[in-house]
């Protein structure tokens, strides 16, 4: 019993790595074609070994702009929605409350509207209301389309808490603040951490709402999205690669990390 | 009395959110539908429901399809996604948080980057496809790109972490002793899953249909980079009718219809599943 | 043109606006609201009078500033062109690759500018097409002052001046200029395509691209029908709509493409597809087996136009712009790098003897780009183009119904 048990285990560990492995194998080709010496605009076909993209990396102005700008919409808004969307996604998942069902409802709308269709919507609004357009504006929307995500992940999670624990710490003197920082917010935490990564994976990656409510601030995946007509120069995937490679060495960092402590 | 502030106090800056920027422009897209005109000459309200029918009429087709991909990537998310959330949860030890990582972080890197290198992978006679071909194992005709496999498929790896992410935050709560403990009392192993794992793990499976059900039914890209011709999802028409024809009122009346259809059939899962009851019974207060 | 109309012509290209920083919650969602319960007001706009074009110019003045809104990689990266105007000038630019495709395009700036705001451009470039189409008809383009235009008047080619989209270059001057024909695989299509009816043959069935815009397919279905699509009529679009159905029916279209098409014939998965002239040229320049030709039964030439929108700041400084890049050099310099058509054939000449001053791989591949029909066509070559088919607003509406029954089934 045992053994097979064991051997279930690891059948499923080899295929999470594959699974892995397969979400990540488009980035491999990603990583491969920033070292191609391509000779004409287009970047398809393989012609040689070269870092020089490397070196010339930031000699795009525009990119690096977009680049800078598309990093700090996504933390802007990713720290934004985490809040604001805990918060709606406790409130949901614990409470009874009037307009529970309108909130629910809202936050099906947010994921069900068509991205053109909320794009062009906030474009109006922003119009109509004389707010011009920049990354202010980018970054309400991507709260906007994030937050049902991070309200429904937390939610998730609130649902299966045991609610006696809080009141047990409040029976023996704790505050709400206190209560919710050191008993609900440590065990809704998975939920919160795995929101975070969905907004900010949704932020940094949306073309289409960006693309309305922009005005002429420029985002890593509208550059991009403009370039395919010409050409995209390989300096993006030198960008692509330094972001994933940045995100491995974090993950790495945090697994050796919490190995130390558990040392 | 503080108690029962918290909700409305949890929920309002939320709330503000959406009423600025969801709800206007759903009222906008509501009002836009039943109106009548061209981008020139303008559109004027003449609450003409025949936009509804009219597009119905002409797109029944493609919203049926995305329908049908859409719940058809669900599942095919569901069976492949379950696995790795259960396994992460339960074996990921204090590594937990670098597996949802690495598989949160293809997404990060630009969709044309990722679409423009499946391209390459799958190419007819490419590094996958042409490798196979030569040794025979494939008819020289074989083709992924342009097939309806390519777009649920497209549609599946697109949205597959958001079927993992919410599944494994449910599970994650579950005490490996409880699992180990159902073992032992109930005779099977899938018998302790069933009666144990799975209901606890039910709230999740339901936010994990709610983010990719929703969002892949509506999904432009995929069929449309990935699909064939006769492929068309009811997001790329959507998408026309904005962008192309400027018919605004079709394209809202085609959004509203497609909302309508998806909450129904939201609506039904949470009732056949009894989701609706685990998410209600945890509101005590 | 009755004097109102023309008075709200001049307002709304002169009045300047300035943008409430203010952000107030309530009067943004209750204006929002009533815009919404309304409709949205019509604005079509009639042609300008000449006087009142004229009254306008004499206004402006040179604010020695410019913002060029442009599509990624339409200018060197040393924006060397730019940089030289500055220097014979003294105006200085700001340039924004924000344009990434038209119908977006126009759907992001129609609002902006039916709310009498300005875009914040004084130069905009946007394909020969609906939208451009649109920009005029709701009179979101400045008239141009052809006084100013010398340069272009001098080197423009005469294709370039007689465009029917924008008769007298009225609104638009040409910014660069290409072909779509028919591209294939030279490993895999074994002969020499000369005509369109390659794309109708059974023996390339699934392994045929056409492209998706209503446009392009359809002036390629009137072509294999031998109509001419600049004097179309309905029942021709309807023809050409039957014969392509036809041939999709007949599982000869693997895909209806957008700009992904050339991925798909220079790696094989399509062995010929409708194609555009500067994207093949560059898939040339990369060794990849790729060959483009214009079908002896017609091609269609598709312009990229510099125009100013309404309510820009620096219209006069746009106009020494729009007009700079009409000098030979400039133009030359643009072409080496864009690799499409340029609208200045002088430009050509400005190359060979720049080709004399290279050696090597750079003075190879410079004789390439002097030599392909694809950048400088010959006059046979232009005498097989047609532009896109001339649409009214009602004629769109049907235009595209026809073509997307078949593109999007």
């Amino acid at each position: 019993m045992m053994t097979r048990s064991r051997f279930g285990d690891k059948l499923l560990h080899v295929y999470t790595w594959l699974i892995i492995v397969w979400l990540s194998s488009p980035i491999a080709v990603m990583i491969l074609f920033g070292f191609n010496d391509k000779k004409s605009k287009s970047n398809t076909s393989w012609q040689g070994f070269t870092t020089k993209w490397y070196q010339q990396l930031f000699e795009i102005d525009g990119l690096t702009v977009a680049l800078v700008n598309s990093l700090v919409i996504a933390l802007v808004s990713t720290l934004v929605t985490v809040v604001i969307g805990t918060m709606l996604g406790l409130a949901v998942g614990r409470y009874r409350f009037r307009g529970k069902g309108l909130t629910n409802f809202l936050v099906f709308a947010a994921i069900s509207t068509p991205e053109l269709v909320m794009g062009a919507s906030l474009l109006s609004l922003f119009v109509s209301s004389n707010v011009p357009r920049d990354s202010l504006t980018i970054i309400f929307a991507h709260v906007l389309f994030s937050l049902s995500f991070v309200t429904v992940t937390v939610r998730a999670r609130v649902v299966t808490l045991d609610p006696s624990l809080e009141e047990a710490a409040r029976d023996l003197g704790a505050s709400p603040w206190g209560t919710f920082r050191q008993v609900t917010l440590p065990a809704i935490m998975p939920g919160v951490l795995a929101g975070a990564m969905l907004a900010f994976a949704l932020s940094i990656d949306d073309y289409v709402v960006t693309s309305f409510v922009n005005g002429s601030t420029m985002t890593f995946p509208l550059w991009i999205v403009g370039s395919v007509k010409t050409g995209i120069p390989p300096q993006v995937n030198v960008m692509g690669t330094l972001i994933f490679g940045v995100g491995v060495l974090i993950a790495v960092g945090n697994a050796v990390a919490s190995r130390r402590r558990r040392t | 009395m503080k108690g029962r502030l918290t909700p409305y106090v949890l929920a309002f800056p939320a709330w503000f959110w959406l009423a600025i920027f969801l709800v206007v422009p759903i009222a906008a897209m509501a009002s836009v539908s039943t109106q009548t005109g061209n981008v020139i000459d303008g559109f004027v309200q003449t609450l003409s429901f025949s936009n509804y029918t009219d597009a119905l009429g002409r797109y029944s087709n493609q919203l049926l399809r995305s329908l049908w991909y859409g719940g058809l990537a669900t599942v095919v998310m569901i069976v492949i996604g379950y696995p790795v959330a259960y396994w992460i949860a339960f074996k990921g030890g204090n590594r937990k948080s670098m597996y949802l990582f690495l598989l949160l972080l293809p997404f990060f890197v630009s969709f044309v980057l990722r679409t423009i290198s499946w391209g390459f992978l799958l190419a007819d006679d490419g590094i996958l496809l042409g490798t196979l071909k030569n040794w025979g194992l494939l008819p020289s005709g074989f083709h992924v790109l342009a097939t309806t496999v390519a777009v649920v498929g497209g549609l599946t790896y697109n949205f597959l972490p958001f079927m993992i992410l919410p599944i494994y935050v449910a599970l994650e709560r579950v005490d490996p002793r409880v699992v180990e403990a159902a073992q032992d009392l109930y005779a099977s192993k899938t018998a302790a899953f069933r009666r144990v794992v799975l209901p606890l793990s039910l709230p999740g499976v339901f936010a994990g249909v709610l983010m990719t059900f929703v969002p892949a039914t509506a999904d432009p890209v995929n069929s449309q980079i990935l699909g064939g011709t006769e492929n068309t999802m009811i997001g790329n028409i959507i998408q026309t009718e904005y962008l192309v024809n400027n018919n605004y009122p079709t394209a809202s009346a085609l959004s509203f219809t497609l909302m309508a259809v998806l909450l129904v059939g939201i609506f039904i899962y949470a009732r056949a599943l009894g989701t609706e009851n685990v998410l209600e019974a945890a509101a005590t207060r | 043109m009755d004097p109102v109309n023309d008075l709200a012509f001049l307002r709304g290209m002169t009045q300047s606006r300035t943008r409430r920083d203010a952000f107030r919650i309530a009067g943004f969602s209750a204006a929002a609201l009533a815009l919404a319960a309304c409709g949205v007001q019509g604005k079509k706009a009639a042609p300008p009078k000449a006087d009142a074009v004229k009254d306008f110019w004499a206004k402006q003045k040179q604010n020695n500033q410019v913002v060029f809104a442009n599509w990624p990689e339409y200018m060197p990266e040393d924006k060397g062109p730019l940089e030289k105007f500055k220097a014979a000038t003294g105006i200085s630019y700001e340039y924004k690759e924000v344009i990434n495709e038209n119908a977006e395009f126009f759907g992001k700036a129609d609002p902006v500018l039916r709310a009498g705001q300005p875009l914040g451009y004084d130069i905009v470039v946007m394909t020969n097409g609906v939208q451009l189409q649109h920009m005029i008809e709701l009179g979101y383009a400045v008239p141009l002052d052809h006084a100013q235009l010398p340069n272009f008047n001098a080197n423009a080619g005469q294709k370039y001046k007689e465009r029917g989209y924008d008769p007298g270059n009225t609104y638009t001057v040409p910014y660069t200029s290409g072909i779509t024909g028919i591209a294939y695989n030279t490993k895999y299509v074994k002969e020499d395509i000369t005509s369109i009816q390659s794309l109708f043959d059974p023996k390339y069935k699934g392994r045929v691209g056409m492209m998706r815009d209503a446009q392009e397919i359809g002036n390629f279905g009137m072509y294999a029908l031998g109509i001419d699509p600049e004097k179309s009529t309905q029942a021709d679009w309807e023809k050409a709509g039957a014969k392509l159905k036809e041939q999709r029916d007949a599982g000869l279209v693997r895909k209806y493409y957008d700009q992904d098409y050339i991925d798909a014939v220079s790696k094989g998965d399509v062995y010929l597809t409708m194609a555009w002239s500067g994207d093949v040229f560059q898939r040339q320049l990369a060794g990849e087996p790729v060959k483009f030709v214009v079908p002896e039964e017609g091609g269609t030439i598709w312009t990229d136009n510099m125009l100013i929108p309404k309510g820009a700041a620096n219209p006069v400084d746009a106009l020494k712009l729009m007009d700079f890049l009409y000098q030979p050099e400039a133009a030359a310099e643009l072409e080496e790098f864009i690799q499409y058509v340029t609208p200045v054939p002088k430009a050509g000449d400005i190359l060979r003897a720049k080709v004399a001053t290279l050696k090597g791989q750079e003075k190879k591949d410079l004789e390439t780009l002097i030599g392909s029909p694809l950048i400088f066509p010959t006059e046979a070559d232009y005498a097989k183009l047609r532009t896109y088919t001339k649409l009214t607003t009602a004629q769109e509406q049907v235009f595209n119904r026809i073509f997307q029954t078949v593109t999007q089934a």
